[in-house]
């Protein structure tokens, strides 16, 4: 973990799509070591919020400070398609600079895919294939928009653990997800609390 | 992380290597194969007129790879993971232009000989032709490049690029085909002069269109 004492704060914030107000007046603080499960209908503006917290899009008001570096696991992988899972993988173990990406390769039960190209994996291994590229930036902030979807419940199990696992070690976590999760000391909200009431929709 | 962005983008263009991308290649010799069957086989005429019709090839082979420029990777999420491991878009946009070139100009030169001799056009004027198209290709790569990035995220991209093409491409038409025709290698100069200032503001004009993609 490259930052002693990672932090993920949003103050006050809000963000549209396109004409839409999704949620507003929305704060939180993230300390190493703790995990957020954010909840809410699809629609309600998680990946929204997560994108806004990744500092990919403005949000409409507002501010994200965050302190540490920060990886996002979404359902877009970045991960070539045309190329075999392996060579996908080795540009993004190379831009990071990961000496050992074996380890997340072997928990993630990747070794059998690494030869089969990336647009032949189902949903729930390009996940696993996105987990482990992830695993192997060794970022101390995880912000994870629905991890757990597409995934058999053994993978549900170890992606949870690899969760606390990061948490324990002092990371941070922000997890969007509709499904329940159980990590220690784990706090959660749901975006709806944040949405704006009908009379200011268009404020 | 330049150096290995600039391999995965060469990966992905570069002909015989890249999926298909030999695509534009192809096409740029079927057009010079196909002129003189259009128009018949007078070498006066060919010779007039072939020069014109290498530059347009060179211009629509420049844009032949558009969807696969920009659009594929935004739907990736690529960029964004660039940008999360803090590269700016600018950088970007600068090696994929860099890499887009590589992929079809250098082969598109070597291309010419072929193409050269099937429209008669020889000596001198094919040396103007030769070099223009030099100075002429990283200007084109960078139009190619700036319209994939302003449409990546538009649903009628195709038809707006066909729009975007038409002002962006005149000057560098205007000069490198009228070299030929004047038979005035001064034009070049011209040519290289608005091929390097476009090759300077596509980073930045793509870099802020992908940018833009992301907000809706």
């Amino acid at each position: 973990m490259q930052a002693a004492n990672p932090s993920l704060i949003a103050e006050n914030l809000a963000c549209r799509r396109g004409e839409r107000l999704l949620f507003r007046r929305l704060s939180f603080r993230l300390e190493g070591g703790a995990a957020c499960h954010v909840t809410g209908a699809n629609g309600a503006g998680k990946t929204t919020l997560i994108r806004a917290l990744a500092g990919l899009t403005t949000p409409y008001a507002g501010s994200v400070v965050r302190e540490g570096a920060l990886g996002l696991l979404d359902e877009r992988t970045g991960l070539d398609p045309d190329l075999p899972l392996g060579r996908a993988l080795a540009f993004w173990e190379h831009v990071d600079g990961c000496t050992s990406p074996d380890g997340a390769i072997t928990i993630l039960g990747l070794g059998p895919l690494l030869e089969v190209p990336v647009r032949f994996l189902s949903t729930g291994q390009k996940k696993r294939a996105a987990l482990a590229a992830l695993l192997n930036r060794a970022v101390p902030i995880w912000l994870l928009d629905e991890p757990l979807s597409g995934l058999d419940t053994e993978t549900i199990g170890k992606v949870i653990a690899l969760i606390r696992l990061h948490v324990g070690g002092g990371g941070i976590a922000l997890i969007a997800s509709h499904q329940p999760l159980d990590v220690p000391g784990m706090t959660s909200f749901a975006i709806e609390d944040f949405a704006p009431a009908p009379e200011e929709d268009h404020a | 992380m330049i150096a290995a962005l600039l391999r995965r983008d060469l990966a992905q263009f570069f002909p015989f290597t890249g999926s298909g991308a030999a695509l534009p290649v192809v096409f740029f010799v079927a057009v010079a194969m196909l002129f003189p069957f259009a128009v018949g086989p007078d070498a006066n005429v060919l010779a007039k007129t072939g020069g014109g019709v290498v530059w347009i090839a060179a211009l629509l082979a420049a844009i032949l790879p558009l969807e696969k420029l920009v659009a594929r990777d935004i739907a990736l999420g690529f960029f964004d993971q660039l940008r999360l491991r803090g590269m700016a878009e600018e950088a970007m946009m600068a090696v994929r232009l860099l890499a887009h070139w590589l992929s079809f100009g250098p082969p598109l030169l070597l291309a010419t000989f072929p193409a050269a001799a099937l429209l008669k056009i020889e000596g001198e004027s094919f040396q103007i032709l030769l070099l223009g198209l030099l100075a002429g290709t990283p200007g084109l790569a960078a139009i190619g490049l700036m319209i994939a990035a302003l449409t990546a995220s538009l649903r009628a991209g195709a038809a707006l690029s066909g729009l975007l093409l038409i002002p962006l491409a005149l000057p560098i038409l205007i000069f490198g085909a009228g070299a030929l025709a004047r038979q005035d290698q001064v034009s070049l100069g011209f040519v290289g002069a608005i091929s390097l200032g476009l090759v300077a503001l596509a980073p930045f004009a793509a870099g802020a269109a992908i940018r833009a993609a992301r907000e809706n």
